[in-house]
């Protein structure tokens, strides 16, 4: 076997190390950016909504709820605004809404994104929260509309 | 979904071509190096090359075939990095194997049994796919994984299974088999703290004072660190074993500073490794030995004669190596475990180190990505906490064998021979791919009831 060939081999095993570490990069980021949207409405030409990864605050995504409002209840009517922090509701004094309804404990629910999807979760309250007739036992995705029953008080996601 | 279009629907994409395009190339990268080695040493292709290239390129498609039958949302790149790791590892294990083999030295071979473990540790990593559907239910057994963790890091030091080599009492013996259960016991600890802290984070992370712009926990809050910490020096005391000393203390410190968003607890922990490695470096005198070997190895070169032949065989490789086959890295003792970070070094160089570690930090970064993505508190600490120990043995073990810190005795994940350290980190493979499937997979359907009377907790008229 000749010093050349040995060589080249080397420098060959090198270069194909390389380029799967790179080709694994690639994978990564076609991972990140190249998730597919269905946007029914939207023209084929224009750009597709990047959506906020990692931490960096990206603008809003087109159709993100922008208040999450009580639509029955002793707090019948109020809402607070929310973007992309997590909306803790309850009777505590460090919930968005300080919920005056007995039936609602301190800290009872969580509404958080993960920048594409609302999610609600239960912090353990006493009377459970519900979509409908299920209990909320782990992060439940929400979508515009639904209504979320905490105690006495019916909480929905609105634009 | 109340108004048509409003809400952009998600197509998940699962990826599996891309993985197992990956997937024949890390096979090749094993492959072609084993045959590179027979080249390098003697100049012909290794005979068994067609037995053992098909064994491994048929359990690495098995994985395969078992990640796209049991979690088809997993991440597509992980399997890929890791074939590639363990086949490297393998093929240098190979290589050594000969080089002692030829140097007329006692030990050897390793690479038969290495193998043999791969093969056992793929099969570990499809069974923890099957049987763990949903690794939620992982977060039941918390308490029965931290009795395990505790079981498993005794284990060493009872009086008939256990047995010290080396300077370190970390191995059980039974029977021809020896096991370092340190290794199976950062999984069980991994996930006793995931399912400790989700329960207690809210405790951990609401009270406390500020001193200097830091948040400090309260005093009372500080039990869980400090017993993390006692049994991390317990460790080091009754084991010598510096390295699980610090990869246990060290991760978790990082999953209370995940799991509570204190930086506090950075800075509480930094303190108490500090005490900890002043009190090893006063009271003991193998800790004293290695710092003295990393401050200046020259000092004494018959009692550093590992880290010197290692830290020379890097200067031999350069920067792109000698070629498999053509170093000598069997002149370092444990070239083929500990030190096997400088045989690839001395045959690959610079520029092969360099990939094998950028290999390293994507696996941590797509554990960390899996956490990010992850919807459940549990399965989110449990991927962090997998990851930051994975890369923090990869630091420990790089960085002593670089002699960037001192040199404590992890193994290289997937490199190093060591039948308990490949099965454990298939399994850790497996425990991840299992979260990365449960965060991709499509979000069920959500229906809006209309009414909501029958479910209704409170009458209210």
């Amino acid at each position: 076997m000749s010093e050349l060939t040995l060589t080249l081999i080397k420098l060959g095993f090198l270069a194909v190390l390389w380029l799967f570490v790179l080709s694994a990069v690639s994978v990564i980021r076609t991972d990140i950016f190249g998730t597919k949207v269905q946007t029914p409405k939207q023209p084929k030409g224009e750009k597709k909504p990047k959506q906020p990864k990692g931490g960096t605050r990206t603008r809003r995504v087109r159709g993100a709820p922008s208040q999450l409002v009580i639509v029955d209840g002793p707090n019948a009517g109020q809402s607070v605004p929310v973007s992309t922090e997590p909306v803790l509701l309850g009777r505590g004094t460090d919930a968005a809404i300080r919920l005056d309804d007995d039936y609602v404990s301190t800290r009872h629910a969580r509404f958080a994104t993960n920048g594409e999807q609302w999610f609600v979760e239960d912090l353990g309250s006493t009377n459970g929260t519900f979509i409908g007739s299920q209990r909320v036992t782990s992060p439940v995705p929400v979508a515009l509309g639904t209504a979320v029953r905490l105690g006495k008080t019916i909480v929905e996601l609105r634009k | 979904m109340s108004a048509p279009g409003s809400t952009p629907t998600w197509i998940p994409r699962k990826r599996r071509t891309a993985e197992l395009g990956l997937l024949l190339l890390a096979i090749a990268i094993g492959i072609g190096s084993y045959a590179a080695v027979g080249l390098g040493l003697d100049g012909s292709v290794p005979p068994g090359i067609y037995t053992v290239g098909a064994v491994y390129a048929i359990v690495a498609l098995g994985a395969h075939v078992a990640v796209r039958r049991f979690a088809g949302y997993a991440d597509p790149v992980l399997l890929p990095l890791v074939v590639a790791l363990n086949g490297i590892g393998l093929v240098m294990i190979y290589r050594i194997d000969l080089g002692l083999d030829a140097m007329g030295s006692p030990y050897g071979p390793f690479a038969q049994g290495q193998l043999r473990w791969t093969v056992l540790g793929i099969l570990m990593f499809v069974a923890v796919l099957v049987l763990i559907r949903d690794h939620r239910r992982l977060q039941q057994y918390t308490y029965t994984f931290g009795l395990a963790a505790i079981a498993l890091l005794v284990l060493p030091i009872l009086p008939v299974i256990g047995n010290a080599k080396r300077g370190a009492q970390i191995w059980i013996q039974l029977g021809p088999f020896s096991f370092q259960p340190a290794e199976a016991a950062k999984i069980a600890l991994a996930i006793f703290f995931a399912g400790y802290l989700v329960a207690k984070r809210d405790a951990l992370a609401l009270a406390g004072r500020r001193i200097l712009g830091v948040d400090l926990p309260r005093g009372r809050d500080l039990g869980p660190i400090l017993l993390g910490w006692l049994i991390s020096v317990g460790i080091l005391v009754f084991q010598r074993d510096l390295g699980s000393s610090l990869l246990f203390f060290g991760l978790f410190v990082v999953m209370l500073y995940v799991a509570t968003e204190r930086p506090g607890w950075l800075f509480v922990g930094t303190a108490l490794f500090a005490v900890g490695a002043w009190f090893g470096y006063a009271a003991f005198g193998h800790v004293r030995e290695r710092f003295d070997a990393w401050l200046d190895p020259w000092s004494d070169p018959d009692q550093n004669y590992q880290l010197i032949t290692a830290l020379y065989g890097l200067g031999h490789g350069g920067l792109l190596g000698r070629g498999w086959g053509e170093g000598s890295p069997e002149l370092t003792p444990f070239g083929f475990s500990d030190f096997i970070l400088s045989s690839i070094g001395e045959e690959l160089g610079l520029t092969g180190l360099m990939a094998v570690i950028v290999v390293y930090g994507l696996i941590v970064e797509r554990g960390l990505r899996i956490a990010l993505t992850c919807r459940d508190a549990f399965g989110k600490l449990l991927a962090v906490g997998l990851s930051v120990s994975f890369a923090l043995q990869v630091f420990v073990v790089a960085g002593g064998v670089t002699r960037l810190i001192p040199l404590t005795g992890l193994t290289a994940p997937f490199l190093a021979a060591g039948g308990s350290s490949i099965i454990m980190n298939w399994i850790i493979v497996a425990l991840l791919l299992r979260i990365s499937d449960q965060t991709r997979r499509p979000a069920p359907e959500v229906s809006t009831i209309s009414g909501d009377d029958e479910t209704q907790v409170v009458k209210l008229s």
